[in-house]
């Protein structure tokens, strides 16, 4: 079984310091760097899948990112990915979900694999779009909400749970086929002691456009198809209220509060 | 063993004519191994150990206090990530930590737990006479278990009437064929009652001058013959069995001693050397996490109209609070390096660096507690448990005024065996 997963690197979101540069981009040097929460669950249901499966499998790591991602990646790598692949180019910085999608597509191409696993979302855009639209490029049977991942490697296929608003889809699909994750899958792994150790050598190969065949005008900042016009911060929190005591003191204080705003 | 070093330059402190010191002036002359700069590596172990500590430790850490149960979950996390293999050489399945990692994780569990940073310590401390003197038959046979932590190791020298006089110990061994006879009892023993391979320090020639008369034995446990008559209620480290151990007739394998007979004692020095700067590792962990919760507390409590951190009288004691901590945590960090490097003063640093750890969290601890006022002295808040888990530091292996003894014999060039 052989697995790539969709990796970004955004802000880390517990740092509480995202904020957008002047000229509407995020500004990178504000909060420390780490893997997006979602993807670290697609890699963890990576990782399961491969060890499940045996000999040959692999988890290669895809990543288009600027020039610092390798430093981000490691934590994947440590975590037991098999090696990283860092398309970066400065071309692409000010990339839109389409241009990203191009060239996650593009660089897949030059991989091989049965499945392509990516989150639902990344927390600094939060489009969620990018899997969808990979998919499409490459006309790759696209499983959306995972909960459940099942391959069968026999019948070339996979079946997938998708959680739906009324419960769940059974969905299946013939392999190679992406599959964007959810938290259901499981909560991701720590990188052990032995695993950061080795992730030190493991290999990253850095991809550029050039590389990719892609002509830098044709995607990246030079032809965005969405722009942001204005961020505006949430309005910031009312004084929070801690309700302490034991739990029927406090339970009793809570629906006091609420019945008393007619709430409930 | 704290051998004379040459006179150098250094010593025309001295007045002429005065009597020339044997080996004064220690960091004068000593070789110095340069300061020390984290390796990356170091880094990386490090901050992955802070956010198991924080993410999975800390939230056990009031739990495993107050039941004073083993976690056995948290020593099962210690094994699946790694932990517990750091000191082990990597061809025994370690990760082949220097003694400064091995350090920085034990900080760092402790930091968030005293007990669970002590899981790692006292593993390395029983692993230690195996490692710097068992034969490449015995560390193939247990060091493997050992680092992936399917086994838990503990030391036992320490007896009732045995403590800071450790060449005092009067469990015997008493050869019978191919194997030995252990009898007689070991108290305070750390993990006592979780280990499934136990080094025994016993006395095999009560003749011999005092620090000749040990061995020591690695013992599998269960055994015929041993028990664990008791685990002892404590002040602090409450999640970590501390044992009476009792020996009656139980047979180990000759081949199972560590070392020659009669040199129980020398191995036990030797350990120490290298295992007391776990201890100052845990004492400066358990100060910053005393020192973090005081800062968090002094920032949001208000009294009198303001947080109580903008009183001097309380600033204050944070900022003392934060240079103890990094100056007892920069001499261990040196002490590490020093003692890795395998200079003539490693029982010198060692000691060092556990005396001034040691007084550093009791301090600290104490201190955290008076910022806390009220709430520090209830358990809704860490700072009381953490105060009562530095006190050991001051007191196992090694007492702060045997530490004492250590580096004033290091000074004054006694060239006597260093006591334990």
């Amino acid at each position: 079984m052989r697995i790539v997963v969709l990796v970004k690197p955004v802000p880390d979101p517990a740092a509480g310091s995202e904020r957008l540069g002047p000229d509407g981009r995020l500004d990178r040097a504000a909060a420390p760097a780490v893997v997006n929460g979602n993807d670290e669950y697609a890699l963890e249901a990576a990782l399961k899948l491969a060890a499940a499966a045996g000999e040959g499998s692999d988890v290669t790591l895809l990543s288009m990112a600027p020039g610092s991602a390798p430093e981000t990646l490691r934590k994947a790598l440590a975590m037991g990915a098999t090696r990283g692949v860092h398309v970066t180019d400065r071309a692409l910085a000010g990339s839109c979900a389409v241009a990203t999608a191009t060239v996650l597509a593009a660089a897949l191409r030059t991989l091989d694999y049965d499945l392509v696993l990516a989150g639902v979302d990344t927390s600094d855009g939060v489009g969620g779009t990018v899997p969808a639209s990979v998919a499409a490029r490459l006309a790759l049977p696209f499983l959306s909400y995972a909960a459940r991942i099942e391959p069968d490697e026999a019948s070339g296929t996979v079946r997938v749970r998708r959680i739906s608003a009324t419960g769940y889809d059974l969905l299946e699909a013939p392999m190679p086929a992406l599959i964007s994750c959810t938290q259901v899958l499981g909560e991701p792994r720590y990188p052990s002691l032995k695993g950061i150790m080795a992730a030190r050598s493991k290999e990253i190969a850095t991809v550029s456009l050039a590389d990719l065949g892609l002509d830098p005008a044709a995607v990246g900042g030079a032809v965005p198809t969405t722009s942001l016009l204005t961020a505006t911060a949430p309005p910031a929190r009312a004084a929070t209220e801690v309700v302490r005591g034991s739990p029927a003191e406090g339970a009793t204080r809570i629906v006091d509060f609420l019945s008393q705003r007619r709430i409930i | 063993m704290t051998a004379a070093r040459p006179r150098g330059p250094a010593q025309s402190i001295v007045a002429a004519g005065a009597p020339v010191l044997r080996s004064a002036a220690v960091t004068a002359t000593s070789p110095d191994h340069g300061p020390y700069q984290l390796t990356e590596e170091q880094q990386l172990l490090r901050d992955a150990v802070r956010v198991l500590a924080d993410e999975r430790v800390a939230p056990r850490a009031a739990e495993i206090d107050r039941t004073s149960e083993f976690p056995q979950d948290l020593r099962e996390l210690l094994a699946a990530q790694d932990i517990l293999a750091l000191p082990f050489p990597l061809e025994h399945g370690g990760l082949g930590g220097d003694l400064l990692t091995v350090c920085l994780a034990v900080e760092q569990l402790s930091r968030a737990c005293a007990t669970t940073g002590l899981i790692l310590a006292a593993h390395e401390l029983g692993a230690l006479p195996i490692i710097l003197a068992g034969t490449p038959e015995q560390q193939t046979r247990w060091l493997p278990r050992l680092a992936t932590g399917e086994w838990l190791v503990a030391f036992a020298l320490t007896e009732a009437e045995a403590g800071s006089d450790a060449a005092a110990a009067r469990t015997r061994a008493t050869r019978d064929g191919d194997d030995y006879l252990l009898d007689g009892s070991k108290r305070f023993i750390t993990h006592g009652s979780v280990a499934d391979l136990i080094t025994v320090f016993a006395v095999t020639d009560s003749a011999a001058p005092r620090h000749r008369r040990l061995s020591c034995f690695a013992l599998e446990v269960p055994a015929a013959g041993f028990s664990v008559p008791r685990i002892e209620h404590k002040m602090g480290i409450r999640g970590s069995p501390t044992a009476e151990l009792a020996f009656d007739r139980v047979r180990v394998p000759a081949a199972n001693r560590i070392g020659d007979e009669g040199e129980g004692f020398a191995i036990a020095m030797r350990t120490f050397e290298r295992s007391r700067p776990g201890i100052a590792a845990q004492a400066v962990g358990i100060a910053q996490g005393a020192l973090e919760a005081a800062t968090e507390y002094a920032r949001q409590r208000r009294q009198f109209g303001q947080r109580v951190g903008d009183f001097q009288m309380v600033s204050a004691m944070l900022a003392d609070m934060d240079a103890a901590t990094e100056a007892a945590r920069q001499l261990l960090y040196k002490a590490c390096v020093e003692i890795e490097a395998g200079g003539p003063d490693a029982a010198r640093w060692s000691a060092m660096c556990k005396l001034v750890a040691g007084d550093a969290a009791m301090r600290v601890t104490t201190d955290a507690v008076q910022v806390l006022g009220g709430y520090g002295y209830i358990d809704e808040f860490p700072v009381e448990r953490m105060m009562r888990d530095a006190k050991i530091t001051q007191i196992y292996e090694g007492t702060q005024q045997i530490q004492r003894l250590v580096i004033a014999r290091a000074l004054l060039g006694k060239d006597r065996a260093p006591l334990g």
